[in-house]
């Protein structure tokens, strides 16, 4: 087996393999592609490669297979390289033609003068890692991955040998990469950090971080930032897509202009150098050891960011979705109790927080973002409450993250992507994050005081991206819309300043002393494989088909020209859309793919407990709009 | 200095060529080739290997006794010593086919490019181009190519009959401004093979024009005087339009590109000639750059002293060079991805021509350039650096400052695109059409949507500014009123999203400034720069404004100027202008009471002034109807909305990029006027409903309204892509105006339609109740005899008593105050007094 894992250990062989044989016949490129997905379709071999996610840069082999788990970030300009070219043998004063495709860096020697040098075009995607990435989705992924990986600075070639064969042996039980390292610079600290997976600027982020801001769309981040050279399919990559990405790592200290000393005077002739501002450099040409390159060879666009789910549509995807559909019920059911526990034992919020977490844009009608679901819950209790509930939310979540909106962080957070026209590149901002990820807005944390007017853009930032489900990113001349799918949650005190599809006042059942230990007490309650099965359950509902039958149809059309001839005031068409949405969302999460007559009239049934709540709320507060 | 000679002959090859791209390269070897037969100093085993030739220590004299000023002028008859300036832009390489051209041209060419048609069919080494004919055809294009149907502002004043660029000549010889712009879809048009060789090997070929326009020239205004010797700029290459679609085939060739420009930079001082002294024996030389390297001259060619030669910088050429990144114009752009940027250099007089935030159209040539090699390192990066030279730069938005911009907007359509466009226009239901086309999935509202889309093609401009008006607007504005939640803002995001250049603001966030304009310092040059606003920004676009209702007043009244003589006066800073803001305005407003009320007008609903509601053509109020079918048929559709595909909606409806088109289209192309009977129909319109009113003693109409129906009737012909104005046009304008009016201007209280609650913000009959209130008040005091005061409290009382009608303390208070104004009596505190 050793050898069949060539592909991943020297995957350039291959490509140069390939190259020789073709002739310079342009199909081998083809060929390449082809036959790395091959590779990768069979049983488990995407398993086998190592993941930048979880393995630190320095135990990756340079010019190896590694995968990357990512968003992409930014878009640089194409670039145009040299796809082949010829080098002149010093000792046999031959010609050689020389692929250049996936490598950063010619051979020595090139000749330039060559006829048979091809100038081919690709594209650098500047990619982070997912953001706001659960902790137990990352870790679910560290565990699920099989590649053994030796540290690179000592590797030798008959140890490779040997773990491979250890691989042989266990082939079939996951394997963590972290226990036996063998630690060539070994100071206790920098080893714990090492151990606990992201790559190698977390070690120094105080020296690090200073100069080289690796533009993570939150703060707080850690993981490796990558440049991914792209050859095929440019145009069907969109910013913000979530990627898995299979490629050449590359790592070459040539790639490293920063610090290289520049001389003046070749400074001032050559047109090339002067032409980028050393921001611009910084950003685009970040040194390798810290953004590493990687050459695509084949990516695959991630439905979802769950671990515990079947990746890909594939026939184990449909299989696995018809065994658990049998569960879903019960599933549900179980998950609304511990949601009940958990707002305190409000059951109406509880449902109306599972519906939120499986909502999702599944289709935009001209400007209109069908499927989108913002809860607002209000009457939250203060004193850390929300945070708790955050932190229950990311347990459930594979990607969440919880917006403090004290005044300061509105003053002073940049929430908006705005375009560096001086480093070139797309300055990040808290919302530009991967699809279905749940933020959380905490509007209890809001004091009383004066917004600035970046303040006043983040919040009208925060209500076009709940309203329209976009983000206009800020290029300073123009704005550029990018349509998202994010899962808003604003929780507040009152009614939330941000509009939202609809708002539940909490109304606690419980009031208990301790409210840590109370919710600690739940959370610890709950088995892993419990918690398992809810996260499987969220990610799965929400990638349900769903569809109406023409007769419910019509029972809902007559059951909303019925509602309106007794007051016509009290229902609106905005409230039929919230109606709809609802009992879409109240069918999948029971897994039920087409809305019954049943389904409409419970939907019916808590959208009026709910609307009673806050007509109650209103009168009990008399002031409120 | 990089000095060549102190790397290893090893890896020299690859040195010198990596200053030039695979496709540069051939005429780099051509320079070498090309050369020698004026060489004789050259050694031939040169021929056998071009490589070392070129690190040979004789490279640099070579190109030293061949200074350019001489070399290239002596072949131009009658130049007289106009000076030839240098054009950076075409890039160094074009030293090569010059020095062909000019030392004899059979051998020369010869000795390359094989006498394969004995001497007749010469070409440039690497090119097809013969120098003798392309300069030929270009004479020949500049004697005689007339374009007739030209409507490009540069040719304003010339005779349209006459040969277009021999009237731009003269216009040289007259201005004295030595540069020639050549339109390439002329040049395709006269002659295609010669576009071909223009777009395809442009620093051959445009060198080879200039020469051919200074013979030409220098042949027609012997005595004309010129700064330097005319240069060529061509523009308008058909060859890319988009920078997105730029690819490793068109390196090194002519192209057109159009986008933004996002920054600039300093100037930068770029040596052409190198000019070195000798240490020892004082003797002076000079060395072009080639290829951006200056190759020193080792040996001093006077005292042989090795490496005694020094760089002067004093004495040495430079030329100016600015760096401009220019980014791709949002609308090329696919969704979902970055905007991609490009560096640009701009040589000579074209620095500084260009600011950021300008958009333009960039005619250049394209060069890649391979990463410099370090000399420490054994490999090099596989990555070229991308620019292009630019030739000519032609701002597609400066027009928008001083007149019609007909073709700034220029969007090329194609054939079958256009006919698409004219099939639709064709069918008999197209307005209906489009207008459900219109924001599907807002449900209804058809004479809400008919009116946006009328707003959307816009009436026809008009100038009257010889007659003292100055410019008719030809926009029309539209206000949607009504209940929260009727989708007012859903139709607005939608039509901001329609329309090209759109912007959408919400009354409650933005202010006065930000929907004008306003003057900024730049922080760096301390330059006082002004920064528009929404409504300038949506200049010939729709600015969609949210929430109308809750901008505050002063924010409001910038727009009185806008809405009707479409510009902004500035007087800010030391800055006073005017700018053009021609923009539609598209405003919704939320009732005051949140909800409508049907007892109360329009106004009194929004609390609008009625100073700015009467520049609205049309105000439609979007209230929920309360009957049934009307629901079965809303539900049915959002129902609808949940479950039908993707596809099915695609076939119902019209897709937004062929309404956008269709929208593009009839705005750049139509202009529709009147015809005889449609005016005739519109001044009985007119006087109809003047004559509604004047029974009654109202006035229904006022000549802004008759205004709006023009513009309304206008925006219909157009719709169907007419050029005339016809009574259908008018009627359908009429129907809709009315339809609109009926909606807001109606009285409450009577029941019929009265535009002065519009113009003056109350009904005839309220002013008429109002009238009723101050004589009834009057007579009750008259009545009362001589007392000289009373207290408020009990007159208020008693005229209630008296009056029929039910008088509230508002009528009151407004009746005595029509009677102080009549001097009969006065108010003070609590007591009235009379005169």
């Amino acid at each position: 087996m050793p050898s069949s894992h060539d592909w991943i250990n020297k995957p350039l062989g291959v490509v140069e393999a390939m190259f020789a044989q073709s002739n310079s016949n342009p199909e081998w490129e083809a060929k390449v592609l082809e036959y790395f997905k091959g590779q990768l379709k069979e049983k488990e071999s995407h398993s086998w490669v190592p993941s930048l996610n979880d393995v630190p840069l320095h135990y990756l082999k340079p010019n190896s297979l590694v995968k990357f788990r990512c968003l992409v970030q930014d878009m640089f300009d194409p670039e145009f390289y040299m796809g082949v070219y010829e080098t002149v043998d010093p000792s046999t004063k031959a010609n050689v033609l020389r692929c250049g495709k996936y490598k950063d860096v010619t051979e020595c020697g090139v000749d330039l003068n060559s006829r048979n040098t091809v100038t081919a075009e690709r594209q650098t995607f500047y990619c982070v890692p997912i953001p706001g990435e659960s902790p137990w989705a990352k870790e679910s992924y560290g565990c699920s991955s099989q590649a053994r990986v030796v540290p690179s600075t000592s590797y030798v070639p008959s140890r490779q040998k040997r773990s491979y064969e250890e691989d042989d042996d266990m082939d079939t039980q996951p394997q963590k990469q972290r226990e036996p390292h063998t630690e060539p610079h070994g100071n206790g600290d920098s080893k714990r950090q090492e151990t606990e997976a992201p790559s190698s600027q977390t070690t120094a982020p105080s020296d690090c971080s200073s100069h080289l801001d690796l533009n993570f769309p939150l703060p707080g981040e850690r993981g490796p930032a990558c440049l991914v050279k792209v050859y095929e399919g440019l145009d069907s990559f969109k910013l913000n897509d979530t990627l898995e990405i299979y490629g050449i790592l590359s790592v070459n200290p040539v790639l490293t202009v920063l610090g290289e000393e520049k001389d003046p005077s070749l400074l001032l002739l050559n047109p090339t150098e002067s032409m980028e501002t050393p921001e611009e450099q910084r950003a685009h040409d970040p040194p390798a050891s810290l953004v590493p390159r990687l050459h695509m060879l084949y990516a695959r666009p991630l439905q979802h960011n769950n671990p515990l789910l079947p990746s890909a549509p594939t026939e184990d995807q449909s299989a696995f979705v018809s065994s658990f559909l049998v569960e879903m019920a019960s599933v549900r059911a179980e998950l609304l109790a511990y949601l009940t526990h958990v707002l305190l034992g409000d059951g109406l919020a509880a449902e109306y927080l599972l519906l939120h977490l499986i909502s999702n844009v599944y289709t935009r009608r001209d400007v209109l973002p069908l499927g989108k679901f913002t809860l607002n819950l209000s009457g939250c209790p203060l004193n850390s409450y929300t945070e708790r509930l955050y932190q229950i939310v990311q347990q459930l979540v594979p990607c969440s993250y919880r917006l403090s909106m004290s005044l300061h962080t509105m003053n002073s957070m940049r929430l908006v992507p705005k375009k560096d026209y001086v480093a070139n590149r797309l300055v990040s901002g808290a919302l530009q994050l991967a699809r279905n990820t749940s933020l959380f807005l905490d509007e209890t944390q809001l004091e009383q005081g004066q917004l600035d007017s970046s303040g006043v853009r983040n919040i009208t930032a925060l209500g076009n991206l709940i309203s329209w489900q976009k983000v206009d990113y800020d290029f300073s001349y123009h704005q550029m819309e990018f349509p998202c799918n994010i899962n808003v949650l604003v929780t507040s005190e009152g009614r939330s300043l941000l509009p939202s599809d609809c708002q539940v006042p909490l109304q606690p059942q419980v009031t208990p002393p301790n409210m840590e230990e109370y919710l600690t007490t739940i959370h610890m309650a709950q088995f892993t494989s419990q918690i398992n099965k809810f996260r499987v359950y969220l990610s799965l509902a929400r990638t349900l088909d769903y569809s109406i039958s023409d007769e419910v149809t019509k029972a809902v059309e007559d059951d909303f020209v019925d509602m309106r001839k007794d007051d016509p005031q009290s229902v609106t068409a905005e409230d039929l859309h919230r109606m709809l949405v609802v009992a879409r969302l109240l069918s999948l999460s029971l897994g039920q793919t087409t809305l019954s007559r049943d389904g409409w009239m419970r939907a019916k049934h808590i959208d009026m407990l709910r609307r009673s709540r806050t007509e109650q709320q209103k009168s009990l507060n008399g002031n409120e709009p | 200095m990089s000095s060549p000679t102190s790397t290893p002959v090893g890896s020299k090859p690859s040195s010198d060529g990596l200053a030039s791209p695979p496709s540069q390269r051939r005429r780099g070897q051509d320079s070498s080739n090309g050369d020698l037969p004026a060489m004789p100093t050259s050694p031939a085993t040169d021929i056998a290997s071009p490589a070392v030739h070129d690190t040979s220590l004789f490279s640099s004299p070579r190109r030293s006794v061949l200074p350019s000023e001489v070399d290239m002028s002596s072949p131009l008859i009658g130049v007289r010593g106009t000076p030839v300036r240098q054009r950076p832009d075409l890039g160094s390489a074009r030293k090569a086919p010059q020095v062909d051209l000019h030392t004899e041209l059979p051998s020369a060419d010869g000795a390359v490019a094989s006498e394969q048609a004995a001497g007749q069919k010469l070409v440039i080494w690497g090119t097809d181009v013969n120098v003798g004919t392309c300069k030929e055809k270009f004479q020949r294009f500049l004697q005689r190519f007339i374009d007739p149907t030209s409507n490009e502002d540069e040719n304003a004043g010339l005779d349209l009959n006459e040969p277009l660029y021999m009237q731009k000549l003269e216009e040289i010889s007259v201005i004295g401004d030595p540069v020639l712009n050549v339109n390439c879809s002329h040049v395709q048009s006269f002659d295609a093979d010669l576009y071909r060789q223009l777009i395809s090997y442009p620093q051959e070929v445009i060198p080879t024009f200039d020469m051919a326009v200074n013979e030409l020239f220098f042949e027609r205004f012997p005595d004309s005087i010129l700064e330097h010797q005319i240069q060529v700029r061509p523009y308008n290459a058909l060859k890319t339009r988009n920078m997105r679609s730029l690819n490793p085939e068109d390196i090194d060739q002519m192209i057109t590109i159009s986008g933004m420009v996002i920054r600039t930079s300093q100037l930068i001082p770029e040596m052409q000639e190198a000019f070195f002294q000798c240490q020892v024996c004082a003797f002076s030389t000079r060395v072009e750059v080639d290829r951006g390297r200056i190759a020193e001259p080792a040996v001093c060619r006077n005292c042989n002293t090795t490496h005694s030669l020094a760089l002067i910088h004093n004495r040495s050429a430079f030329s100016d060079k600015q760096m401009i990144k220019v980014q791709e114009s949002p609308d090329d752009m696919p969704a979902g991805q970055t905007p991609h940027t490009t560096i640009v250099y701009a040589h000579n007089d074209l620095v500084d021509k260009v600011q950021p935030g300008d958009r333009i159209n960039i005619t250049g040539i394209y060069r890649a350039v391979p990463m410099r090699e370090n000399p420490r390192q054994s490999t090099v990066k596989s990555v070229y650096k991308t620019h292009i030279d630019v030739i000519h730069f032609r701002k597609t938005d400066e027009k928008r400052l001083h007149g019609l911009d007909e073709d700034s907007d220029q969007k090329l359509f194609t054939e079958e695109r256009v006919q698409t466009l004219k099939e639709l226009a064709a069918k008999p239901d197209v307005y209906e059409r489009l207008s459900s086309a219109l924001a599907p999935s807002i449900y209804e509202q058809e004479d809400i949507k008919k009116g946006i889309l009328l707003q959307l093609f816009g009436g026809t401009r008009k100038d009257f500014s010889q007659t003292g008006r100055g410019n008719f607007r030809a926009e029309v504005n539209i206000l949607l009123c009504g209940d929260p939640g009727t989708s007012k803002s859903q139709l607005l995001q939608y039509v901001f999203n329609l329309v090209p250049r759109g912007q959408y603001t919400s009354g409650k966030g933005s202010s006065a400034v930000g929907l004008t304009a306003y003057v900024m310092k730049d922080p760096e040059t301390k330059q006082l720069v002004l920064q528009t606003g929404a409504l300038v920004l949506s200049d010939n676009g729709i600015c969609c404004i949210d929430e109308f209702d809750k901008m505050s007043d002063s924010t409001r009244s910038v727009l009185h100027e806008v809405m009707e003589q479409q510009t902004i006066s500035i007087a800010k800073a030391g800055i006073i202008c005017q700018l053009n803001a021609r923009t539609s305005v598209l405003a919704a407003a939320n009732p005051v009471e949140s909800q409508w009320n049907p007892k109360k007008t329009t106004i009194e609903n929004i609390q609008l002034p009625h100073t700015l509601l009467s520049r609205f053509d049309l105000i439609f109020l979007m209230l929920d109807p309360q009957d049934e079918a009307y629901d079965r048929r809303l539900a049915h559709h959002l129902v609808a909305l949940y479950y039908q595909s993707e596809e099915q909606i695609e076939e119902e409806f019209l897709d937004m990029a062929v309404l956008k088109d269709y929208i593009a289209y009839a705005r750049t192309y139509i202009n529709p006027r009147l015809n005889e009977e449609a005016s005739q129909a519109l001044i009985e319109a007119y006087v109809d409903m003047r004559k509604i009113g004047s029974g009654r003693g109202m006035v229904s109409a006022y000549p802004r309204q008759l205004e709006s129906l023009i513009r309304l009737a206008e925006a219909h012909a157009k719709v169907r892509f007419s050029d005339k104005v016809e009574t259908v046009d008018v009627e359908e304008a009429k129907r809709l105006h009315r339809e609109a009016l009926k909606q807001s201007a109606t009285d409450p209280r009577t029941g019929f339609v009265d535009i002065s609650i519009l113009t003056t913000g109350m009904s005839a009959t309220a002013r008429k109740r109002k009238e009723e209130v101050a004589q009834a008040l009057k007579k009750m005091i008259q009545s009362r005899g001589k007392t000289p005061a009373m207290k408020y409290q009990q007159l208020f009382d008693d005229l209630r008593g008296q009056s029929k009608a039910a008088i509230t303390k508002d009528m009151f208070e407004e009746a005595l105050r029509a009677l102080a104004d009549e001097d009969y009596l006065t108010v003070t505190g609590k007591t009235v007094r009379l005169l």
